[in-house]
């Protein structure tokens, strides 16, 4: 287990898949927000698609999470049971969708991360957690190919997309470094040579102000968390154990 | 294209301008799939996108989901030639013609798609 890139000094590895895991089920339920909103039906359709597999990575991660703490925890409890500050999923994630332009920057930031974080994953001793990789890398990858279309076209078509999605880069950027210190130095300088290229492409501007945000990782969350997980764990925080 | 939508007070009704406009702006897509090595391209719907690419994507997303085809293709719904109903009519009808038909043979299950 010594090679496992996820296992830092104080965190089990449950912890660390949890915390994977509900990186997956909040961006799910955001990206969730969209059905029925989003631009054109076929972009209902394909964001949707994105939150379910998203939320089948979750499913995954949270079912090994419990196997492996080895208390009896299922994803349900996982997902249904818990507050606020024992969701350790990255800021990004949680961050309101905002405008088209902010979800597909969102989209873009995290699905190059994923892309690093699955692919590291491949070597790891154990099976279980390679096969949910594997199959998380597909699915991450296109989701990259579909966040970052969108932001070519977003960053380089009008003037008001072109500012939409430079707004959504400022304002989301504070929350890569979060993210991107779990990553290797090699893949995070991966991470940093896809961004900059898609950014690039779009006409976009990595922004100079070096402020960033942490501690999801800790628990300490943005304004945003609190609200998703009142609409989304009412159900069972009123109706315990309800199944249908 | 104008229809009845509730507002409410201060509300203007500028959904209806935007779907026409998107409507305007997204050209259509025929997209054709491919289920697995050794058959034919099968139409199987259409759908709007704004350039070839997302169009693709767009497929994918809208007709394939999990089962991905072997190959997609899409084309541009102007770009497809048709002739109009009435020349159709005009056309020879093979069932008045049945010297035409292979019916009197048997297909060899081996040979498959035909």
């Amino acid at each position: 287990m010594s090679a496992h890139p996820l296992v830092g000094h104080h965190l089990s590895e449950a912890e660390h898949l949890l915390a994977h895991a509900d990186d997956n089920l909040v961006l799910a339920q955001r990206l969730g927000e969209w059905i029925s909103r989003a631009p054109e039906l076929e972009e209902d359709i394909a964001i949707g698609n994105i939150a379910l597999d998203h939320l089948g990575v979750a499913r995954a991660l949270y079912t090994r999470a419990g196997e492996l703490e080895g208390l009896g925890r299922g994803e349900d409890d996982f997902a249904m049971s818990r507050p606020e500050r024992e969701y350790r999923n990255l800021l990004l994630v949680e961050q309101p969708n905002g405008d088209f332009a902010q979800t597909m920057v969102r989209g873009l930031f995290f699905d190059a991360y994923q892309v690093g974080l699955w692919d590291g994953m491949a070597g790891v001793d154990d099976t279980e957690l390679t096969g949910i990789a594997g199959r998380a890398l597909k699915e991450a990858r296109y989701h990259l190919l579909h966040s970052s279309t969108w932001v070519v076209r977003l960053g380089d078509g009008t003037d008001e997309s072109h500012r939409r999605a430079q707004e959504a880069v400022d304002r989301l950027w504070r929350y890569t470094d979060e993210m991107l210190e779990e990553l290797i130095p090699i893949r995070r300088h991966a991470w940093g040579r896809v961004v900059s290229a898609v950014l690039a492409e779009a006409t976009l501007q990595v922004p100079e102000d070096p402020y960033q945000r942490g501690g999801g990782r800790r628990g300490l969350h943005s304004e945003h968390l609190g609200p998703l997980l009142a609409e989304m764990q009412w159900m069972q925080r009123s109706y315990a154990g309800l199944r249908w | 294209m104008t229809y009845d939508v509730p507002v409410a007070p201060g509300e203007s009704a500028v959904v209806e301008e935007r779907a026409e406009l998107s409507a305007e702006t997204w050209p259509m897509w025929e997209v054709f799939v491919r289920a697995r090595r050794g058959i034919a391209h099968v139409h199987i719907g259409s759908l709007h996108a704004a350039d070839a690419e997302t169009a693709l994507q767009n497929a994918r997303d809208v007709y394939t989901r999990r089962g991905e085809g072997a190959s997609l293709w899409v084309v541009r719904s102007s770009e497809v030639h048709a002739f109009e109903p009435e020349e159709i009519s005009d056309f020879v009808d093979a069932n008045e013609k049945p010297y035409r038909l292979a019916t009197t043979y048997d297909i060899p299950d081996e040979v498959g798609h035909m």
